[in-house]
């Protein structure tokens, strides 16, 4: 589905992805792993269009997406979520998911003021929509509330409710784990299997978790200083020597060891 | 009480109505610069000289309908020249955004820079109107000069005391009134209003929502037209047109911007009033109000003028300092500055 070759991204003298290769398969839950620093951010930005990369090539179903903008790789079914959660904090959070689906009618000026009534039509269909999603995510009882009052974890999972708003193909997930709590991370990632089994997401996701990876992501990808350094299931990875060394340390062997 | 509702009326007539209608414009102007600065992030130095363009293609306009022989009766000719003045401004600013404004967006300049560079466009902008219509003063109103004059108002109360309502102190307040409940249905209830807000918001996530930055770019533009050359041809009705009076005015829009919160539409409509109700009462002799009310025995000698009208500017300036000092959000909760 997505192809990375050979992707560069420098930040001056700082080679934050230096010469990235890989491939993330359709239908896969794909999980991005690495110490801090190992470039995994970047390489969402540069994919996701946020940032144009130095050189190298990023391909979605053959078509090059490389230095594409970020709105025009969302209408080809191309979201992602921030490791930061993003929100429009003056706005409810059903507001918030009705914002989503980009290149509605009601943005012309033209439409605000002579296109009311497919406006309205269009505004129902999408409130439905986003009730939907609420209900899915089992946050319906969060409708009304301004998002900038969620907590750390109703964010996120408000993030990702944002990427079921249209219909996704890909989507990114940085670290959608990070900082939320046991119950909200299973209700997460309940979310995320039922949307990769019931509609066909595919997912590429950077987490730290090692357990919520396990639970969710083949194959898993290590990436270390810009480069990919193995690829394979979670048990092949937390085997693998290099990936030991560079990321996992060898607290997880003993502790493997303990269990 | 006659002595009573005397001072009422004088403070009415030179300090309540002139700084209503003084900060309705300050309101309109600085409106535009909070838009800006919300949505495009940076503080655009050129906005007085957009209001001055939108003025001088109004004053244009308006002197080509007033030798056709066309008028609204005791309603200024200009009021029908403004939709042309938003026009001219429309094509300018977007204009000026597509040869100077994107280029630095694209490169992905710090506000520091676009702030510098909308210097060079206000320069730009000043010779143009300079070119065009000239340094010198320009009338354009006509129609009836008053609601209510001093005198009818004497012969109808009794008072010994006069109240002036000008007609373009009327129309500038209640465009005002019209131009913000429409900016603020814009805003809040409207697709294109909302994916503003969302841009101002967070920027990032607008962009990954699928909203078209180039369209949210091109409406504001279209507003901030809307805006100044409204604001722009009110003042000039008002007072009168000289293109670097726009340029003085730059200062108080900047404080009522940053009083209110900049990039909060609520803080500049509320930063404009009280930076025209601060710099009219603060400038103005109030001994004649106070004679009304003080027993005579206490009647000031003086004007109780606290600051010279030479001052005005001043006033604006220490606003802005304390405001900067105590609350840099501004009243309403802008970005900090």
């Amino acid at each position: 589905m997505i192809k990375v070759e050979n992707l560069h991204r420098h930040f001056g003298g700082f080679r934050a992805v230096d010469g990235a290769s890989l491939e993330i398969r359709e239908g896969s839950i794909t999980g991005l792993v690495g110490p801090n620093g190992a470039g995994k951010t970047t390489l969402f930005n540069v994919i996701a269009g946020v940032l144009p990369p130095t050189s190298g090539r990023v391909t979605m179903a053959g078509d090059d997406i490389s230095g594409m903008a970020p709105h025009e790789l969302f209408h080809k079914g191309l979201l992602r979520t921030f490791q930061i959660a993003h929100e429009f904090s003056s706005m409810t959070v059903r507001e918030n998911l009705m914002m989503v689906p980009g290149g509605q009618s009601g943005e012309t000026l033209w439409n605000t003021w002579f296109g009311r009534k497919r406006i309205a039509n269009e505004e129902r269909a999408l409130q439905a929509k986003a009730d939907e999603v609420l209900e899915f995510l089992t946050v319906d009882h969060l409708r009304d509330e301004k998002a900038g009052n969620l907590s750390g974890g109703q964010k996120k999972l408000l993030e990702l409710g944002r990427t079921m708003m249209v219909d996704a193909r890909i989507v990114f997930l940085d670290e959608v784990g990070a900082g939320v709590n046991r119950t909200l991370l299973n209700t997460i990632g309940d979310a995320i299997m039922r949307l990769n089994k019931e509609r066909g997401y595919t997912f590429c996701m950077i987490e730290h978790d090692m357990a919520f990876i396990g639970r969710l992501c083949d194959p898993v990808i290590v990436m270390a200083e810009g480069k990919v350094l193995a690829e394979g299931t979670i048990d092949e990875i937390k085997a693998n020597e290099q990936v030991i060394e560079a990321y996992l340390g060898t607290g997880l062997k003993n502790k493997g060891a303990a269990e | 009480m006659v002595d009573l509702l005397n001072a009422l009326v004088v403070l009415s007539n030179y300090v309540l109505i002139p700084a209503l209608a003084y900060g309705s414009q300050l309101a309109l102007g600085a409106l535009g610069v909070t838009l800006i600065y919300g949505i495009l992030r940076f503080s655009n130095f050129a906005h007085g000289d957009t209001m001055a363009f939108g003025a001088m293609v109004t004053i244009l306009v308006t002197w080509l309908f007033q030798g056709w022989g066309i008028s609204l009766g005791p309603l200024p000719t200009a009021l029908l020249a403004i939709p042309f003045g938003i026009a001219a401004t429309a094509a300018l600013l977007l204009t000026t955004d597509r040869l100077v404004y994107r280029f630095y967006r694209q490169r992905k300049a710090a506000p520091v820079i676009l702030v510098i560079v909308s210097m060079g466009v206000m320069f730009v902008m000043n010779g143009l109107v300079r070119f065009i219509i000239g340094p010198n003063d320009q009338r354009f109103s006509d129609g009836e000069r008053f609601i209510i004059s001093a005198r009818e108002f004497k012969k109808f109360t009794g008072l010994s005391e006069g109240l002036a309502f000008k007609t373009t102190q009327g129309i500038t307040i209640v465009t005002a009134i019209i131009v913000v409940i429409v900016l603020f249905w814009f805003l809040n209830r409207t697709r294109t209003g909302k994916s503003m807000r969302a841009f101002s918001d967070n920027e990032d996530l607008a962009l990954l929502s699928g909203i078209n930055p180039d369209r949210v770019v091109t409406v504001t533009w279209l507003i901030v037209a809307g805006l100044a050359a409204t604001a722009g041809a009110l003042y000039g009705l008002d007072k009168s047109f000289k293109p670097f009076i726009y340029l003085q005015l730059l200062l108080p829009i900047f404080a009522a911007a940053v009083v209110g919160g900049l990039g909060n539409p609520l803080g500049a409509i509320a930063g404009g009033f009280v930076i025209a109700f601060s710099e009219v009462l603060i400038t103005y002799p109030l001994k004649k109000v106070l004679g009304y009310l003080l027993p005579d025995r206490f009647e000031p000698d003086t004007l109780v003028q606290i600051l010279s009208t030479d001052y005005k500017f001043a006033v604006s300036f220490t606003i802005l300092i304390i405001v900067l000092l105590f609350r840099p959000t501004g009243l309403f909760k802008g970005k900090s500055v």
